[in-house]
Parts: C-alpha cells; structure tokens; sequence
C-alpha cells in the first residue's frame, strides 16, 4: 500500500525519513515487546525442546557452566517405541479424545434444555456453567472423593443398593455385601474412564454456555419459516439450527480438543497415573519421566512432548487452516 | 427461537419444566454440594461414617480457621495474588499493543504473526516445560513469584492478542482513517481512539485470565518446589497430603481456593462469556 503522507506534513520542509515511513515502522513498534517477550518464554522453548530430545541430559552444568548433555540421536525415540509406558499414555489419549468429545453434543443438548426465558434463567445458566470456573485441581478432588468407594458418594449408593447393615449384640454396625464397591481409581481397567467421566463435567459446561451464546444468534425469521413449512423436533435441529450454529461448535471442537490433550491436573490430582501407569497420558507421563525421584531426564521427556505437540500440532494446522479460510472470505 | 418458547406451550408443560428446572439443578451440581455440605461439618460426622445425612452439628467457622491456622493456606492464596496480578496486567497491555498492530495495520506478515500467537495458545505445555525450566533457573527466577508471573504472562500473551486483533479489527476503521487524515500520531491514534473502544475487552480478558491462571497447577508444579512461592491451587494438593482423610478439611480448602475465580465470573458473567466464545460468537 502506499505511504499516506498527511497534508500537514507537505506543509513541512523536509519530512523526515521516520515521518515518511510510520506506517511501515509503527506496526513494529507496537509488536516488538509483545514479539520478544512471546519468542522467549514460548517460540525459542518449542525449538529447544525438540532440538533436546535429540540429547541425554539430567538437567545439571559443569563447573564451568557448560551443559552436560550428551548427543544421542534417535536414540530416545527409539526407546520411546520400546516403552510399554508411552503405548499405554497415547492409547489413554485417544481414549480422552474421543470420550471427550462427548461434551460437544451433550452441551448442546443442555443449552437447549436451558434456551428457555422463564424467571430466574440467567440464575440457571449461570449455575450449570459453574463447574468450568472451579480449577480442575478441586474438581479432581471432589471426584475423588465422590469415588471412594468407603465414604464417597459411589461406596454409600452401593452400600445402600448390594449391602445389608447388620448390628451385633454391642451394637457395632457391619456391612455385608453381596458384591464389593467398585474402587474406580484403583483399577486399571476402569481408572481412566472414571476421570474422563469427572473432566467431562467442566467440558460440558464449556461447551454448554458456547451453544447458549450460538443459539441466540440463530435466525429467529429461519425459524418460524421452517415452522410453518411443518419442521420441527430433531429435523429442525438438525437441518436449521445446527448449521447455524457452526461458528459455535467450531470452537466447542477446538477447546474440546486442545482440553482433551492437554489433560494433566486431573490425573495428576486422582490417580497420577496409576495404577501401573494405566491412566497416565502424554502430557502427564512427560512430567514424571522429566522430572522424577529417580533423576531428571530432559532428553527423554523432550522426545515424549515432541510426540505430544506433533499429534498437537495436526490439529492446530487444521484450526489455523479454517481460520485463514475465514480470514479470506471475510475480506 | 428454539426449542418452541415454553410459554407458548400448555400451563402443565411450563410447570412441569419449572419444577424440573431446580432438581436438574441439583443433579448436575451434585458433587459440588456434597463438598459444600462436607466443609461444614465436624471431625465427628466424618469419622462416624455420616457424610451424606443431615451434620450433627455445624463447624464452618472451625474448619475454615483450622484451615487458616493448621496449614499455609493463607500464604498460598497470597501468592496466587501476586502471580495472578501482575500477570493480567502484562499480558493485556502487551495484547493491547500488538493487537492493535495486527489488526489496524496492512502489512505482508501480519497475517503468518497473527497466526503465530494463535498457534502458540493452543500447543501442549509440556513442549515448553523443560527449557522454560532451566531458563528459570539459571536466570534464579526458579521457586519466585516472578518467575511465575512471567511465563504466565508471555503465554496468556497468545490468547489476549488473538482476541484483541479480532476485536479491535471488528472496529469501524473509519475512524482510524480520519484521525490520520487529521494527521494524528499513530500512537495517539492508539491511545485515544482504539483504547477507550475497546475497553469491553479488556475487561473480558481480565477475568478470563485471571481465572487461567489462578487455576494453574501444571506450572506451579514445574516452577515451585517451596511454599513461599506455591500458589494455592498446588497448596491445596499439598494440604490433601497433610489432612489425610480430614475431608471436611480438604473439602473447606478447595472451596476456598474456588472462591476467587468463581466470585470474578459472577461479577463480570457477560465480559467472562465474551472471552470464552474467543470473540467468535457475538
């Protein structure tokens, strides 16, 4: 484009080279701390890391500050394919982002139960949106508390369902059950699912609130011409409102994903990662490897959050894709 | 409007859905209340095996000062504070800036470094943890409160640009033509044009932000190891170790580490809904 040279300054003598060229130079000014201070703690690490996985380090320097990492190659992927642990991470992965993304229409079907201008429904929407906000640290907590199969929420439902409450002579109260409590966390078959099942209740939320704004916007004229040519119940939904709701679920996907993957707080939180490392994933299996007890291994760990970023980074190339579609059109 | 607007339907529909309204409710919040309910009862109830039935007796003032008084919790949620603080406000002053650059400005890379912020707020945080780590640690700002606020700042960075750029280029640019044509500065342009229009979202960036990164735990864990500088989400796993099966206790401190967060959204629902729809959805 070309420079806008404003009247006044044709007035000036002789305009300076800054003057002349502020809309080239401005951009920058205003981008340059944004630009540096985002390269350093973000832009700069991407490349360390996956330069680092390339390494064996324990993260300590010599006396002369030089570090002591040692060049291996491949060699930490190569123990990646071997490690029955990372199989077991990226097969729990799938398994969140897949069960997870049950929070897209199951936040779609709240919001449409909530859709509705009856007194005190801000008072409602605002209440089923409430797990979102709560960090994920307290709500792992309550699941694992909720769990417990002695004196959670799920041990005193069963008790009350499969047990028989018997008093002896000195009065001491004893359950017998015809089939013990389920201990969720405690078992590698079912762990995973039960704090797939406890990160879903925030993430519908989420994606709850995203339809209810969606919704609003949905042509009410669409609406009543599709009601007087006879549409309604699941065909409505389907053929009119949820295409216009694409700008919604767009990003209902996207968080829903991006939540999936990166998983950490929860687990860590119930189970980290046990039992036997059955419900640990990437990102959390990266923590313990990196840093742990037994020594930390920033190689190894750098190569399991390559893994990580590159299934990541899949999705972020579509994300950006679509956007620049958008971007395009929208000019 | 969809579904078909209650009121147009038959008065048994509208009071079954009204009556439906408050237990579904209760469902949905079920767990939190349960933990509700478990802070305020006593020592007694929970060793008795009475966790769900009516509290004996009540002890919210006990257990939330024994909180106070047996654990750190107060220096924990101080810190969340100051990390906190400082991090809204840096990140959404830089965010300002740059968005205003990416949206107002038509030059060649303005479109890959919008893109670059974006993608940088969606990556997996462990692609960052042990260089941004080491950094912290030889630069001694391993176990601080600014080494906190820093990372935190320069990531949410990412998010507030992408947002700002879309709200800022949604502005009439009318108005940015004229002031030039009136041969106003640029940064003039900036601070007394676009500032005050957008304002909406810096306060929608405010609370999401703050609640971001007040419910941090991943971080805490990579850049703290003492208690002078955990943050309270990390303390309220500490104290889960420390008042083993004590779940009224737990329960007490949870909620409290909830509370910040929760009143910001309450306050500032409509600005906090803007933000999460990343400005997409109007």
């Amino acid at each position: 484009m070309t420079h806008a040279v404003s009247p006044q300054s044709d007035a000036r003598p002789q305009p300076s080279w800054m003057k002349r060229n502020k809309l080239a130079i401005a951009p920058w000014i205003f981008l340059i701390p944004a630009l540096i201070f985002f390269a350093i703690y973000v832009v700069i690490p991407i490349f360390e890391s996956l330069w680092l996985s390339l390494y064996e380090w324990n993260g300590l320097y010599d006396a002369e500050g030089n570090s002591t990492a040692t060049w291996v190659g491949f060699a930490n992927y190569a123990k990646l394919w071997d490690d029955p642990n990372f199989w077991t991470s990226l097969r729990n992965n799938i398994a969140w982002l897949v069960l997870y993304m049950l929070a897209v229409p199951l936040g779609l079907f709240i919001a449409l139960f909530l859709n509705q201008t009856v007194t005190g429904m801000r008072f409602y929407k605002s209440m089923f949106f409430f797990p979102f906000v709560i960090s994920q640290v307290v709500v792992g907590l309550i699941f694992g508390w909720f769990y417990n199969p002695d004196f959670g929420v799920v041990g005193t439902v069963w008790k009350a369902v499969f047990c028989e409450e018997t008093t002896n002579i000195l009065g001491n109260v004893t359950f017998t059950c015809s089939r013990p409590a389920p201990d969720i966390l405690s078992s590698p078959e079912w762990a995973t699912y039960g704090i797939i099942a406890a990160g879903l209740w925030p993430q519908i939320a989420y994606c709850m609130i995203l339809y209810l704004t969606g919704l609003n916007n949905v042509a009410a004229d669409q609406i009543e011409a599709a009601r007087l040519d006879g549409a309604k119940g699941w065909k409505m939904l389907w053929y009119v409102v949820v295409p216009q709701l694409k700008p919604a679920t767009f990003i209902a996907v996207v968080v829903t994903v991006i939540g999936a993957l990166r998983s950490f707080d929860m687990i860590a939180i119930m189970t980290q990662g046990g039992p036997f490392g059955s419900t640990n994933v990437l990102s959390h299996y990266m923590f313990e490897v990196a840093i742990s007890e037994y020594g930390e291994r920033y190689g190894y760990g750098s190569s399991v959050a390559t893994v990580l970023f590159g299934i990541m980074l899949f999705f972020i190339s579509y994300f950006l894709w679509r956007m620049y579609q958008d971007e395009k059109g929208g000019r | 409007m969809f579904p078909r607007p209650i009121e147009k339907s038959t008065p048994t529909a509208r009071a079954a859905y009204q009556a439906f309204l408050p237990v579904a409710l209760i469902i949905w919040l079920l767990p939190l209340l349960a933990i509700l309910l478990t802070s305020i009862r006593s020592a007694k109830d929970i060793n008795s095996g009475n966790v769900f039935g009516w509290p004996s007796e009540f002890a919210i003032i006990e257990n939330y000062t024994a909180v106070f008084t047996q654990s750190a919790a107060a220096q924990y949620m101080w810190n969340s504070v100051l990390i906190t603080v400082p991090t809204v406000m840096i990140s959404v002053a830089l965010a300002c800036l740059a968005g205003y650059a990416l949206a107002i400005y038509k030059f060649r890379v303005a479109l890959p470094l919008f893109f670059l912020f974006v993608a940088g707020n969606f990556i997996p945080f462990q692609i960052l943890m042990v260089p941004v780590r080491d950094m912290s640690v030889q630069t001694g700002l391993y176990d601080t409160i600014a080494g906190q606020f820093l990372f935190h700042a320069a990531f949410q960075t990412g998010f507030c640009t992408l947002f700002m750029r879309n709200f800022i280029k949604a502005l009439p640019f009318d108005l940015i033509e004229s002031a030039r044509i009136e041969g106003i500065a640029e940064w003039k342009i900036f601070w007394y044009v676009v500032l005050p229009l957008v304002r909406p979202a810096i306060a929608a960036l405010a609370v999401l932000i703050f609640t971001f990164v007040w419910n941090d735990f991943f971080w805490a864990n990579v850049l703290t190891q003492g208690e002078s500088a955990k943050p309270i989400t990390a303390g309220v796993r500490a104290l889960n170790g420390q008042f083993v099966n004590n779940w009224h206790l737990v329960s007490a401190a949870s909620l409290l580490a909830a509370i910040p967060p929760v009143a910001c959204f309450f306050l500032m629902q409509r600005h906090f809904i803007a933000g999460l729809t990343l400005g997409a959805v109007k």
